[in-house]
């Protein structure tokens, strides 16, 4: 199992074909407390850079990008009913979607753990 | 997301090192330096004032004093009501009252608090209008009145519902002012002005205070457990629950006081048939209108769902007319009811309480209903 990061503060979790996301502890505390997630539809093929989540703070909406290409397998709905989940654990129960990897060449582009350590430093 | 620090250099108020050495987090603000939100956090911070009490660091707002050259207050009231639809003569000494100063139009060029020290008017204005509202009161009404800015105060408003107890601690008598309550004052053995008022829907005090005091008044009140500081995200949440207005949002040269649903602000006196009828910028739009009705009117507005809808989402009668009927200028999540609350204009025959409507917010029709403001009952000591 591998993690990944995109410049823009996602992490992707790597196992097998599938790639699990959400976004990183940094991007959480930048944002401030979360009231509202809204997820993907399950079976949507989504393209690399498109938008593909939408996380909500008192103050303002911020797009999630799909970090890769892929269709979404499962998305997390817990979310829906606890947005908070995003301050409390954004590197592990709140992740936002899996998706299956439609090209693992565009892995990578991705940054591991280390050189996104250094991207946010 | 995040906010950059802007190129051109921006002002400080007298509160920015206690601000930067709490934590906040700093964004540019009407051309200040300002306080988003504090280690706390915008939810803990809004809901803290409603249950406790929140500093605020208002000093970007201006404040200027209005003087008859006279030397009879009463002048200077009367010269004010050239410039808005609110009768100033009538405000008692000691007594405040919220205001606008309105455009030929009949639009709003701002918001404002008049107050009434008894050997002068003293104003409270936005930020980001404060240049323009002194070159308005310079050229209008100069023959009558000296305007006196303020640049070396400060404004700090402490609101919510344990704020009489903190701020009785440093100044007596404060039990005895009312909802509107201002004039000079002694707080912590400092010569300052104090009002009972503010704009968060909580009962509350501001507090202008020489600018070389001002930390040491923001200390004294912070030293106090019950007192978080608070920064510009809770004070909108908070000010949006309440129905307040925000101008250059809510309220612009665009939008008269009766379309903008503030026509309680008009007293009888200035409408027709009232002792001093119009004589204001605009009089005969807003005049007609209060009588006529106004074609759209600032509304509320709560979500059925649970996404917060914001400023500029647009409103349809319905989920698949291609064609906005009108549209939000504040939105967002309300901490104190864990709900999205909005509001924004709506042509009148569609804005009846309790009507739905849908906004636009990401290519989907999103069901509102209009909804009575304030959205969280005000708690204003009257």
């Amino acid at each position: 199992m591998t993690t990944l990061f995109t410049s823009d503060h996602e992490w992707l979790r790597i196992e097998g074909d599938v790639a699990t996301i959400g976004i990183t502890d940094y991007a959480q505390s930048q944002l401030g407390d979360v009231v509202f997630v809204e997820l993907p539809k399950v079976g949507r093929a989504l393209k690399k850079a498109e938008a593909a989540a939408v996380v909500e703070s008192v103050k303002a909406a911020s797009d999630v990008y799909a970090p890769i290409s892929g269709e979404v397998l499962e998305v997390n709905d817990a979310l829906a009913a606890e947005p908070a989940l995003v301050n409390s654990d954004a590197a592990g129960k709140a992740w936002f979607f899996k998706l299956k990897i439609a090209d693992k060449g565009e892995l990578g582009g991705l940054m591991d753990e280390a050189a996104y350590k250094a991207h946010t430093a | 997301m995040l906010a950059r620090d802007a190129e051109i250099p921006l002002k400080r108020t007298p509160l920015h090192a206690l601000h930067v050495a709490s934590g906040a987090r700093m964004v540019p603000f009407a051309g200040y330096h300002m306080p988003v939100q504090f280690p706390a956090g915008v939810l803990k911070e809004h809901l803290h004032t409603r249950a406790a009490a929140g500093l605020f660091d208002v000093s970007h707002m201006g404040q200027l004093v209005l003087r008859a050259r006279s030397g009879d207050t009463a002048d200077a009231a009367l010269a004010l009501e050239r410039l808005v639809p609110q009768d100033i003569v009538a405000i008692a000494p000691g007594r405040q009252r919220y205001a606008q100063l309105t455009n030929e139009s009949g639009g709003i060029l701002d918001d404002l608090m008049v107050a009434n020290f008894g050997e002068a008017l003293f104003l409270v204005v936005n930020a980001a209008c404060k240049d323009a509202d002194e070159a308005l009161l310079r050229d209008r009404l100069s023959d009558t009145c000296t305007i006196d800015p303020l640049p070396d105060r400060a404004l700090l408003a402490l609101q919510g519902p344990k704020a009489e107890a903190v701020l009785s601690k440093l100044s007596a008598g404060l039990g005895e002012m009312k909802f509107m309550d201002a004039g000079p004052r002694e707080v912590a053995g400092l010569d300052c002005f104090v009002s009972r008022s503010g704009y968060t829907g909580e009962d509350g005090f501001e507090i202008s205070v020489r600018a070389e005091h001002a930390e040491q008044l923001a200390r004294l009140l912070l030293i106090d457990e019950r007192v978080l500081p608070i920064g510009l995200g809770a004070r909108d949440s908070l000010r949006l629950e309440a129905g307040l207005c925000l101008c250059g949002h809510d309220i612009d040269t665009s939008t008269t006081p009766v379309e903008a649903a503030l026509e309680w602000s008009i007293q009888k006196s200035r409408r027709r048939g009232g002792a001093r009828a119009g004589g204001f910028a605009g009089a005969d739009k807003i005049l007609a209108q209060l009588q006529g009705g106004a074609p759209c009117r600032r509304v509320g507005l709560r979500a059925d769902g649970r996404a917060p809808v914001r400023e500029g989402a647009q409103l349809f009668a319905d989920s698949a007319s291609p064609n906005p009927v009108g549209k939000v200028t504040s939105g967002g999540f309300g901490p104190s009811l864990n709900a999205p609350v909005a509001m924004g204009y709506l042509p009148a025959a569609l804005g009846g309480a309790g009507a739905q409507v849908f906004a636009e917010v990401r290519g989907q029709r999103l069901p509102l209903k209009v909804a009575a403001m304030p959205f969280v009952p005000n708690t204003y000591k009257r």
